[in-house]
């Protein structure tokens, strides 16, 4: 056994450090300060008898984790409970119900009526003209996405470089809900990499979505992955396809924190330009190393990084974590066992 | 209290503080109830294993199973009663009396060779092979004035977990 833990320790720093880079995150960075500090001095009985770190972390972590803390919807303060302030909100729910929500439903309808009597005959009709039919629909997408944003009345600033049609990039944003496509494609028809759903959203899926060039999965085929990987990269190589844009959480989070990016997106063999969205800020840079690229979302946009991966929602934690744990104090108390 | 209601009355307050020896303030209660019912996603009145493990902080503990067996089917005042050791408030005699309970799997209040062997495979894993851990655990035993046949006791415990300023506190996030 010493023989496997040594092979593991002799292996090169510096080679397959990407590797181990994306692999192993640093657990350690993320875990409460103080938790296992390196003990010294001769193996005593009460070395093995005192458990109280291990105990104290998982006492920790029933009181309160970072994990459950991603998925919980911070409540708002209620503010109109005033005397001047309660007439006025009542105001505004007439304006805000009688008003307004009508005013709003007419323009997504206008939108939506533009929008189909438009694609359907562009859509059959320029079946020879590919390109033509391409810019078309993806003007169409555009349109009907900035028409879903004005009937929000959301005011939406684009921060930095306006991406472009280039081969070999991605583009890597976090997730907070679906809101979060509709407002990115307003400004550049993406291709994205989605779950197949049912219903009347799998026609969206279909029809429109299908000839922007977007790809699906399906979480619960293990097979399904190579299939994906293999798409993704068909889709980045190719001069003319959309650009591709990926959520790497996997997940929506709620916007106060950033759980692990999954590293598909960053083994395509091509630039990584990063899309920090918060609802208030974007921007779009390039860089290569995932961690990094999470750390400059995570910083734009004012959210705290946790070592977590968004499956973990539907999964449990690989048994790495613990068997580093396992194996730091395995190590701790065979040294100590040799010093004198 | 038998079923989780999402309300907490000052009566059932009281009565948990009372149980746990008033290790928390009431404040501190009323948070552990509402992480009691973040975690209990069934509303059944107890935290199962299986909510338990969905906490990734707690999943990858080397001692989650241990405690797990520990934690199974309590319901809020005996889980508050449970967290009471790691409150800053509680003695140095409780913090050793969680830890010695931890050991003493069968629960006949004394501690085994074997007992102390399956906790010491828990936190190494597969890094240390069975022998090597029986002559460790014999060579510190027996320099602590034990033999493997010692049957340990919690006042033996005390006696070597004692004056090492044993450090155990979690704070209980409040609001």
């Amino acid at each position: 056994m010493t023989r496997r833990s040594r092979q593991r320790r002799s292996r090169s720093p510096t080679m397959n450090s990407l590797e181990t880079d994306l692999e192993r995150p640093n657990i350690e960075d993320y875990l409460p300060s103080g938790s296992i500090q390196e003990p010294r001095g001769k193996l005593r009985l009460r070395d093995l008898l005192d458990i109280s770190p291990t105990l104290t972390e998982a006492a920790g972590a029933i009181v309160d984790d970072s994990f459950t803390r991603c998925f919980k919807s911070i409540p708002s303060e209620p503010w109109n409970w005033n005397v001047y302030l309660f007439p006025l909100w009542c105001l505004g729910v007439i304006v805000r119900y009688g008003f307004l929500f009508p005013l709003r439903v007419l323009v997504l309808t206008l939108g939506w009526i533009i929008f189909l009597s438009c694609y359907f005959p562009v859509h059959t009709l320029l079946k020879g003209h590919d390109k033509l039919r391409k810019k078309l629909e993806r003007g169409l997408v555009e349109l009907i996405c900035s028409f879903f944003v004005a009937s929000w009345t959301g005011v939406i600033k684009y921060h930095g470089p306006r991406p472009s049609m280039r081969p070999r990039q991605v583009f890597v944003a976090n997730h907070t809900s679906m809101i979060d496509f509709i407002v990115l494609e307003q400004m550049t028809a993406f291709a994205v990499i989605m779950q197949k759903h049912p219903g009347w959203v799998g026609l969206l899926q279909n029809t429109i979505l299908e000839s922007l060039g977007c790809i699906w999965f399906n979480r619960s085929e293990s097979k399904d992955r190579g299939i994906v990987a293999r798409k993704l990269r068909e889709h980045v190589e190719g001069a003319d396809n959309n650009p591709l844009l990926i959520f790497p959480e996997g997940t929506c989070v709620n916007n106060h924190y950033s759980v692990m990016f999954k590293k598909g997106a960053f083994e395509l063999g091509c630039t990584v330009c990063p899309i920090a969205v918060k609802y208030n800020k974007i921007f779009v840079d390039a860089f290569w190393n995932s961690k990094k690229v999470r750390d400059i979302i995570s910083v734009r946009a004012g959210l705290k990084k946790v070592p977590w991966d968004g499956y973990l929602k539907y999964s449990r934690p690989s048994p790495k974590h613990r068997e580093q744990k396992q194996e730091s104090f395995a190590d701790s108390v065979l040294r100590r066992l040799e010093e004198k | 209290m038998g079923n989780t209601s999402s309300m907490l009355t000052q009566y059932d307050i009281e009565e948990v503080q009372d149980h746990c020896n008033h290790s928390f303030s009431q404040q501190e209660i009323v948070s552990l109830y509402q992480r009691f019912c973040q975690l209990d996603r069934n509303g059944c009145g107890f935290i199962s294993a299986d909510e338990f493990m969905s906490v990734p902080e707690f999943a990858v503990n080397p001692l989650s199973q241990r405690l797990l067996r520990m934690l199974d089917g309590l319901n809020f005042k005996e889980f508050v009663a449970f967290l009471s050791a790691f409150s800053s408030r509680a003695s140095l005699q409780q913090k050793v009396e969680f830890i010695f309970k931890v050991y003493d799997s069968d629960g006949n209040g004394k501690v085994t060779f074997n007992e102390m062997l399956d906790i010491l495979r828990d936190l190494t894993g597969q890094f240390i092979s069975k022998h090597q851990r029986e002559e460790v655990l014999t060579q510190v035993l027996e320099e602590a004035g034990y033999t493997n046949d010692s049957l340990l006791v919690q006042a033996d415990f005390m006696k070597i977990l004692g004056n090492s300023g044993l450090k155990m506190e979690v704070e209980v996030p409040v609001d």
